[in-house]
């Protein structure tokens, strides 16, 4: 275990610094309240440490490596909008399509007849002044805890452009939308993804990470609040596959009210480390929301999850299943937390984590955790790390299955159980495809 | 060269170091039934999984033959490509790969033994339309083919999607390893049967049971009773009915050698 002054030493403290700030503020126009925020977020980040491994969300998670001085605030806007590699866009035909790159949107488009409906499918930065400002107001850094760490303080400093998604009462949204956030080499994105569904509404969302280049580093600082409305249904994809060398910190929080259904899939296929804070609200009753996580990790990659299932109102429903498959010296880190607050009633909470290990040198560490103050509740969790079964490789040879082809085979099928889950045709096939070709690739 | 006989001569097989084969002899040709029949801890299904090449079982000695072609130098697929087939007794479930699939593949594997991963599969049409034929003569629902291999199968199911899986297969050879346990009088019958008419007649049978019934399709042209690692005596299809109705004492006073051995193997094994 590192002591606290070499790990803090170690991690650089240069980057994003006032001055930095300053002129970020001083290049943007916009609303007072939101400048407000972001000037007490900037007095948050200095005041919070930089994580390092005395905190017990960071003990497994080192960020020694890290050096957020390289890194700055704004990039230079692009001359030309890039190519940008996308594993899911092939596969959907959205009805709605918008594009950034290092945080900022360089195309978008939406069809018109969800124009028509009152749609709102945009950059944040601009509809926080534009005819939806009050209901950004409302929303924005509404349910997402901005001084949760130095990472939530500094995205909310900081963060530019963004998305905004707003489907309003009643609307059903059968098309889906579909964000790719493009980050250059060296550059930073600090998006933020604000999605509010009004009561009934209904939509199917698909946000995929992309790195511009295959190689060079980048940081992703990034935020995600998810509003539903009551009887509002999501499905929601996010896919986190930048190139194997970007830093990426995310904190995600759903908020669910009565009735609310919430089915969302996080897929993530690369990066160097990635911090995720996925938190889910069922604040009314209910409320039900379903969880898929399907993770591929290879070379030095570290994945590190921190799940919250909180159920706050009775008769409501969370059911967690993440799935990893690990190679070479990767290293899988999954807590989760299942929270039920006293008077949440018949509350159906469910989560697991298995993952296969497909290397010697690979490493799991899976925490599952529950902390129940009501009575007369279901919650139940479970969490596995294995090998590839020798018995179930020796059968399928003995139907003539080399032993690769067997042991494939084996992986694909133990992805299968989450794809089972996952509703969204497109997103389903593209996640199929994708780990299928990294379980071909497989040595 | 002798084609289409699978020989077994002189084996000695050991797991996890301790001996358990002591020396099996045995000839099968294609077309003969064989059944192999002695007490539990016998070395029966020893036998059967060493003849596939269960990385376990090490053949310390012996060879096991087919078509001029020592299969202990070769992996368990190459020996499934060669058409050697095993039934289990206990088949292991893979989750997420429905049995579809995974019979496609091996299907594709083993008609083309030089096929090499990523090469083509067989044909969906043609496959399917087979496994349409081969579900409806063994009185299984199409839907099963969509369940994921031996997940929550019941005993039969599994002894019904082992016989369907031989039944696609096609081998030259088939080891079928208790068959019979684990199922009731009817489904038994109707597994023998089974056994009967997707062709076990032309293939060379060797059937593990303790069962009257699964030899009552497929009657043994030969019985060979296993005691404490060896085959000690081999008869016809009488000598399966006789120990069928009166057991194994009298083999063992016959043979107090290998009865012997038995006790001392099973003293080590409970130790």
């Amino acid at each position: 275990m590192n002591s606290t002054s070499s790990a803090t030493s170690a991690v650089s403290d240069q980057g994003f610094t006032r001055e930095q700030f300053e002129e970020h503020i001083a290049s943007r126009k916009q609303p007072s309240w939101l400048l407000a925020l972001r000037r007490r977020a900037m007095d948050a980040c200095e005041s919070l440490p930089l994580p390092n491994s005395q905190m017990e969300e960071w003990r497994r998670t080192p960020l020694r490596m890290l050096r957020l001085q390289g890194f700055a605030p704004l990039a230079p806007r692009p001359e030309t909008v890039p190519q940008v590699p996308s594993v899911l866009e092939p596969l959907l035909s959205p009805g709605g399509r918008l594009l950034t790159l290092d945080g900022r949107k360089v195309a978008g488009s939406l069809s018109e007849k969800w124009v028509d409906r009152g749609v709102v499918f945009d950059c944040l930065e601009d509809s926080a002044l534009g005819p939806q400002a009050d209901l950004v107001r409302d929303s924005l850094f509404s349910i997402l805890d901005w001084n949760y760490d130095r990472f939530a303080a500094l995205h909310t400093a900081f963060w530019t452009g963004g998305a905004f998604c707003y489907i309003p009462r009643g609307v059903r949204v059968d098309e889906p939308l579909f964000l790719l956030s493009a980050l250059g080499s060296g550059q930073a994105d600090l998006g933020h993804l604000l999605v509010v569904l009004d009561e009934g509404a209904e939509a199917t969302l698909v946000s995929e990470t992309a790195s511009v280049e295959s190689g060079g580093t980048g940081l992703y600082c990034g935020g995600i609040e998810l509003i539903l409305k009551p009887g509002a249904r999501l499905r929601f994809v996010n896919l986190q596959n930048w190139n194997d060398a970007v830093w990426h910190f995310a904190h995600q929080k759903a908020v669910l009210q009565q009735g609310a259904y919430l089915e969302w899939t996080l897929g993530a296929l690369g990066g160097m480390l990635a911090k995720v804070n996925q938190h889910l609200i069922l604040d009314g009753e209910q409320a039900e929301a379903v969880v898929n996580g399907v993770m591929f990790t290879e070379n030095r990659r570290h994945l590190a999850y921190h799940t919250l299932q909180h159920h706050k109102k009775p008769f409501t429903r969370s059911d967690l299943l993440y799935k990893g498959a690990l190679q070479d010296r990767s290293h899988l880190v999954w807590r989760g937390m299942i929270r039920v607050d006293e008077g949440a009633i018949k509350t159906d909470g469910y989560q697991r984590n298995d993952n296969l290990i497909l290397s010697d040198r690979a490493r799991t560490d899976c925490i599952p955790g529950l902390e129940i103050l009501a009575d007369d509740v279901r919650c139940t969790h479970g969490a596995t790390a294995g090998r590839v079964d020798d018995e179930e490789i020796f059968y399928a040879q003995t139907r003539g299955l080399t032993k690769r082809e067997a042991a494939r085979m084996i992986v694909t099928g133990f992805f299968q159980q989450v794809f089972d889950r996952i509703t969204i045709d497109s997103a389903r096939e593209a996640l199929a495809e994708v780990i299928g070709r990294k379980v071909r690739e497989y040595r | 060269m002798m084609r289409d006989v699978l020989s077994i001569v002189d084996l000695h097989v050991s797991v996890d170091g301790k001996l358990i084969l002591k020396g099996v002899n045995l000839e099968v040709r294609r077309g003969e039934i064989h059944a192999l029949m002695g007490p539990n801890g016998s070395g029966k299904t020893t036998l059967g999984l060493a003849i596939m090449g269960h990385p376990r079982y090490q053949v310390t000695q012996g060879r096991i033959e087919l078509d001029g072609v020592n299969l202990v130098e070769l992996e368990p697929h190459e020996r499934a490509r060669m058409g050697v087939f095993i039934a289990f007794q206990r088949p292991v479930a893979i989750s997420g790969v429905r049995l579809a699939d995974f019979l496609r593949h091996a299907v594709s594997d083993v008609r083309n033994p030089q096929r090499k991963e990523g090469d083509e599969l067989v044909s969906m049409r043609e496959f399917r339309k087979e496994l349409r034929e081969k579900m409806d003569q063994l009185r299984m629902d199409p839907e099963f083919a969509r369940r994921y291999v031996n997940e929550g199968f019941s005993g039969g199911e599994m002894k019904r999607a082992e016989i369907l899986q031989m039944a696609m297969l096609r081998p030259r050879f088939a080891i079928l390893d208790e068959t019979d346990s684990g199922l009731d009088v009817d489904a038994v019958r109707l597994a023998s049967q089974s056994i009967a008419e997707i062709g076990g007649h032309e293939m060379g049978l060797l059937i593990i049971t303790h069962h009257e019934r699964l030899l009552e399709h497929n009657p043994p042209d030969f019985t060979h009773v296993m005691l404490g690692g060896r085959i000690v005596e081999t008869g016809g299809r009488e000598l399966a009915e006789f120990l069928h109705s009166s057991g194994y004492e009298e083999i063992r006073r016959k043979y107090p050698e290998a009865a012997a051995e038995e006790a001392s193997m099973l003293a080590e094994r409970t130790r």
